[in-house]
């Protein structure tokens, strides 16, 4: 311990101090910079490729005729499948938890095992949706088996989302419904739900933002780089915006790298408006809240 | 599950007579979608373990595991340590990249930062933390590789070094964010005191803050290493496709993830004995990245100082 007597050890502790305060600054500054160089590379290196034909064409053996619109339509598949999917059945389980469960071995067990599924690789789930869904369940390389991996993927984080919700809501609300005589499911249904939503919508909107930008698990269900149509059913092949990246970005011809930033633009600008609608989202519920 | 709507004779009281059979079917459904999560972990276990072992029969766990060489070409040689190095090269690099730079920014937004400052910086690492990892590897590639070459001529075109940079800036935001938390835990009362002793702001953060929010903040760094283990896309696309047992960053190497993504994608025919490895190599992944997880909640657990 350094005890305080003579002054150049008061000048040094100073000086110390000063260090530590500038790198901890440095380290927050290396972050927000890094931020801007990503997207100022790939501006730099995709403005040039956005056209009106980008969004219209299918890939192409030409970088400059490539474009994105199977991999665009593949990606608003592949979310509205997995809202559809992922929605009722996380909804479901975060009410069962929060209103139902009784505390015991059983919730907390599967509350464990919620926060650990959470923390598995994505491409173990695409090691999973390739032998359930393709194989075993016969869906074949489609929109659906890649849509139901993703579901499950991003299952936790909707639950504990969902969660957050409704525990958000006052308890009593419950209360009030419960003793006009409402069942449990009334209860839940015409007081705790309604209230919870825009808490819910905002996680849920979050979530599938995670599931736009993710790529492994679908490259294991067989999503490939070169679709040229849109998918035209829920078990037709297909491709999405971080395949279409991927596959351009691996190619050896320098020339689709502009495609490729190109694409990384428009999954970003997509990644954005999901972004700024949870927050709108979140905004109007708190002006409503009492 | 097999029990009737209305018998529920075991525990006759008012509420549960009552229950309609509508009401019984939801609450039935509701927990059958919680049960998803469960039924998912453990389709992951079965199906990694059986493909796994059918591997293990034609193909020794011993050599598996000790083996120093990983190739499909005949003969073929499955020893697991090449691609093991190439995470473990990736790992540490992100590492060393993550681990100080966002216990750094986590002590900057809960020390020094004033509020207005912090709520500019959140929302960026927020931003930062929600870009696709598929940006990232492009950005290994276009950028990262570039500049190493420019300093490091014979940096090879893929190397490991590029991929574990940037796969150390897409975890920063999650360790700033978690040590943030940790730190911020901390009751003012102890900076106080630190303070009232005549304690400089890095002292009372270096020895007081920091040891008290310890246990928070080596849970952040092993989640930041399990996320590394298990990312795929930045270095497939970064890091390059040659399985090799080397510790020089510069070269080009493969992951365990890399390889999954490779072989799922190449022309190993299903059945086939290199198909099986994508298991293999799967459950040693999982079992990488559960155990980490499982140390980092109990660290938070049973190290957690408790304040009033």
């Amino acid at each position: 311990m350094s005890v305080l007597q003579t002054s150049p050890g008061v000048n040094r502790r100073r000086i110390a101090n000063r260090i530590f305060a500038l790198l901890c600054m440095m380290s927050v500054l290396f972050g927000i910079v890094l931020l801007f160089l990503i997207l100022k590379e790939v501006w730099d290196q995709g403005a040039s490729s956005i056209s009106h034909r980008f969004f219209t064409e299918p890939p192409s053996r030409f970088p400059e005729k490539a474009g994105v619109q199977s991999a665009l339509w593949g990606s608003v598949w592949i979310v509205g499948l997995v809202a559809l999917i992922s929605l009722p059945v996380g909804v479901a389980a975060a009410v069962y938890l929060e209103e139902y469960s009784r505390k015991g071995r059983l919730s907390t067990f599967i509350e464990l095992n919620i926060s650990n599924l959470a923390g598995v690789p994505s491409i173990v789930f695409g090691i999973l949706g390739m032998v359930v869904f393709v194989r075993v369940l016969a869906l074949g390389q489609s929109v659906l088996a890649g849509a139901m991996t993703m579901s499950l993927l991003v299952l936790p984080t909707v639950i504990i989302a969902a969660r957050e919700a409704i525990r958000a809501v006052p308890s009593s609300m419950r209360h009030a419904a419960l003793a006009l005589g409402a069942t449990k499911w009334q209860t839940v249904a015409s007081h705790v739900l309604p209230t919870a939503l825009p808490g819910i919508l905002t996680g849920v909107i979050l979530s599938l933002s995670r599931a736009i930008g993710e790529t492994a698990p679908l490259l294991m269900v067989g999503a490939a780089g070169y679709i040229a149509f849109p998918p035209s059913g829920p078990l037709s092949s297909f491709t999405v915006l971080p395949i279409q990246i991927f596959f351009w970005a691996d190619l050896p011809n320098p020339g689709y790298r502009g495609p490729a930033a190109a694409a990384i633009l428009v999954l970003l600008a997509v990644l954005l408006t999901m972004n700024a609608a949870a927050v709108i989202i979140r905004q109007r519920f708190q002006r409503y809240k009492p | 599950m097999s029990a009737v709507a209305g018998h529920s004779s075991q525990t006759p009281s008012l509420s549960q007579r009552k229950l309609r059979w509508g009401e019984w079917l939801l609450q039935k459904g509701i927990f059958l979608a919680a049960l998803v999560s469960v039924v998912t972990t453990a389709g992951i276990v079965y199906v990694l373990v059986t493909e796994a072992a059918t591997f293990f029969q034609h193909y020794s766990l011993f050599r598996f595991l000790f083996g120093t060489k990983w190739s499909s070409l005949a003969p073929p040689s499955y020893g697991v340590l090449p691609l093991l190095c190439g995470t473990l090269l990736v790992t540490v690099g992100a590492a060393i990249v993550a681990i100080p730079i966002g216990l750094g920014s986590a002590i900057f937004m809960s020390e020094y930062a004033t509020p207005r400052i912090r709520s500019i910086v959140k929302p960026v690492l927020e931003v930062l933390a929600g870009i696709p990892s598929i940006v990232y590897g492009f950005f290994a590639l276009t950028s990262v590789t570039p500049l190493l070459k420019h300093f490091l001529p014979q940096t090879q075109t893929f190397n490991a070094a590029s991929a574990a940079i940037v796969v150390g800036i897409m975890v920063l935001p999650m360790v700033a964010s978690l040590c943030d938390d940790a730190l911020r835990a901390v009751p003012n009362s102890l900076r106080y005191a630190g303070l009232a002793l005549g304690a400089t702001k890095f002292e009372v953060s270096a020895k007081v803050v920091v040891p008290a929010a310890l246990s928070g903040i080596f849970a952040s760094f092993v989640l930041a290493i399990s996320r590394a283990i298990g990312e795929t896309m930045a270095v497939a696309l970064a890091a390059g496709a040659t399985p090799k047992l080397t510790l020089n960053p510069l070269e080009s190497i493969q992951t365990m993830t890399a390889y999954i993504v490779q072989a799922a994608n190449g022309e190993a025919v299903q059945g086939s004995i290199e198909y099986r490895t994508i298991f293999a190599v799967g459950l040693l992944l999982f079992v990488f990245t559960f155990g980490l997880n499982v140390l980092s909640h109990r660290v938070l657990r049973k190290y957690r100082e408790v304040y009033e």
